[in-house]
């Protein structure tokens, strides 16, 4: 497996559920040691298609690929662990079955969650979970390494560091990456190529050149431009005068969505 | 001790040992009430079993697993919500299973039995039952541990990780109605249904993981079990209930503050 073969491939998926189209003619390739982004509004079929790609749907049209025996790690959008269930950390990563105790440490360790892994499932806080998620995804070793949401429930800056570890984990595995995020401006940096979804692709390619596509500012609305103003601002906002805005309601997701 | 008295408290003790285990998965799953449902075909199970002259013991199994199989096969068609199709199915396997007996005039049931059944009545061929389909069923859901646990905590994360997720559910559903099936025809739908259920929650809080709480509740029901025969003996109580209040009693005890505090 060559830097930039192609590993994974969905080609001109077509999927309805009753009346409503969740994709039409959705083509993506996921080529190994890059990382691919698939950004779009609520309701868009980001879901949906990592739902196709992983087998656990089945497109009315159009093909999916995925190269023969290939190792797939996923990393559901949200989990949540029963209380009722007691289960630790470190046994819930034993659960995709392919852990010793020498792959459980190399994988607490890469995650940062080595303090962890005694702890309930139910006592990890948001950012906590994603790793752990994350190190079980990567317990596989995967080729190709599929995320919704990686950073769903993370402060902004744990999302910057999680998407700081999910390039790392890309060079050290080599492995194809494909996410989904709602947020293309932070996710920039970590990605080699965007895919903009609307139900259909509206475009892609880098990301600098996406952020400039008529296509993306028009899904994302003219607020683009303050949104990013909003960015560069964010911290000196962030505990003032106790205001109940949360910094997650100035996202595209809620103003668009 | 008496003979009868042994007896019981082996058949208790082995079907406590599967139950708890078996009732840990019922009670993460949330599946109480689909456990009760299957105990409520099994009127219509001997009923069958009669009818076309096989041992109802084995009518009873075949009842059992068909209605797992059919309530597991809708529950993915999602138009009903679970626990409405189970009442659907509860109610109405009981209610044919006792218009089919009142059918055949020469069979009589002994609908007490059926319902709290008799420990104290166990024979030596109930113990062969319980026991060798007790270390049948145990190394099945052994067999399958590790792919149900992991479907249970996120079943998608499960099936990208290769688990045959239809292929284990239907294992662990037809070796619950197996359980049950084989359990209740001796101890009664009241005292199944009960080992199911409440040792793994009395064990829940004392556990930390899920292989301690499917070991503890198997403990705990052993205890259950002996405690509720003493207490028969002592008090000339029926034995199968007073097998469930020991049960709740220790589930009562294990709910005071001063335990560990359980994780939420």
């Amino acid at each position: 497996m060559a830097p930039g073969d192609i590993i994974a491939k969905a080609e001109h998926v077509f999927l309805r559920r009753g009346s409503k189209t969740l994709l039409e003619n959705v083509s993506v390739a996921v080529e190994a040691g890059r990382i691919i982004t698939v950004v779009g509004p609520n309701g868009s079929g980001k879901t949906t298609l990592v739902r196709v790609l992983l087998g656990l749907m089945t497109p009315d049209s159009g093909s999916v690929w995925l190269r023969p025996s290939l190792r797939v790690g996923y990393m559901p959008q949200r989990m949540q662990v029963d209380p009722v269930l007691p289960i630790t950390v470190s046994r819930f990563l034993t659960l995709g079955g392919r852990a010793n105790t020498q792959r459980l440490h190399l994988a607490l360790e890469t995650t940062g969650t080595g303090e962890l892994a005694d702890r309930p499932m139910q006592a990890l806080s948001g950012g906590e979970l994603q790793r752990v998620l994350l190190a079980r995804a990567i317990l596989r070793e995967p080729e190709l390494l599929i995320l919704d949401e990686p950073v769903q429930g993370v402060d902004v800056i744990g999302q910057n560091e999680l998407y700081e570890l999910i390039s790392q984990v890309r060079d050290t595995l080599g492995c194809g990456v494909l996410m989904v995020s709602h947020d293309l401006h932070l996710v920039m940096a970590a990605t080699d190529h965007v895919v903009c979804l609307d139900r259909h692709v509206c475009c892609s390619g880098h990301p600098e050149v996406v952020t400039q596509d008529p296509a993306y500012l028009e899904l994302f609305g003219e607020h683009v431009a303050d949104k990013l103003a909003l960015y560069t601002h964010r911290h000196d906002h962030r505990h003032d005068h106790g205001s109940p805005e949360k910094p997650a309601a100035k996202t595209p997701e809620s103003r668009h969505g | 001790m008496d003979d009868f008295l042994i007896r019981a408290l082996v058949a208790g003790i082995g079907i406590a040992v599967v139950t708890g285990p078996l009732g840990s998965f019922v009670v993460w799953r949330r599946m109480a009430y689909f456990g009760d449902t299957l105990a409520h075909s099994a009127l219509l199970g001997i009923a069958l079993g009669f009818l076309i002259g096989i041992n109802p013991s084995v009518g009873v199994i075949v009842v059992c697993a068909g209605l797992a199989l059919l309530i597991t096969g809708m529950q993915s068609q999602q138009h009903i919500a679970d626990d409405t199709l189970l009442g659907i199915f509860s109610h109405s396997a009981l209610s044919l299973g006792l218009v089919a007996l009142a059918f055949m005039q020469t069979l009589r049931v002994d609908l007490q039995g059926l319902l709290f059944g008799d420990l104290l009545a166990v024979t030596s061929t109930d113990l062969v039952w319980i026991w060798g389909g007790g270390i049948l069923a145990l190394g099945l859901l052994v067999a399958i541990w590790r792919p149900m646990l992991a479907l249970t905590v996120h079943e998608e994360l499960a099936r990208v990780e290769g688990v045959p997720v239809a292929l284990v559910r239907g294992i662990f559903v037809l070796l619950m109605a197996f359980v049950i099936a084989v359990a209740m025809k001796m101890v009664g739908i009241l005292l199944i249904t009960s080992l199911l259920i409440i040792p793994p929650a009395t064990a829940r809080r004392l556990a930390g993981t899920p292989e301690q709480m499917a070991v503890l509740a198997a403990a705990i029901g052993c205890v259950a079990v002996a405690g509720g025969l003493w207490a028969s003996l002592t008090w000339d109580t029926p034995t199968g209930p007073s097998v469930v209040c020991s049960a709740a009693l220790l589930f009562a005890l294990a709910s005071l503050p001063f335990w560990r505090r359980g994780y939420r």
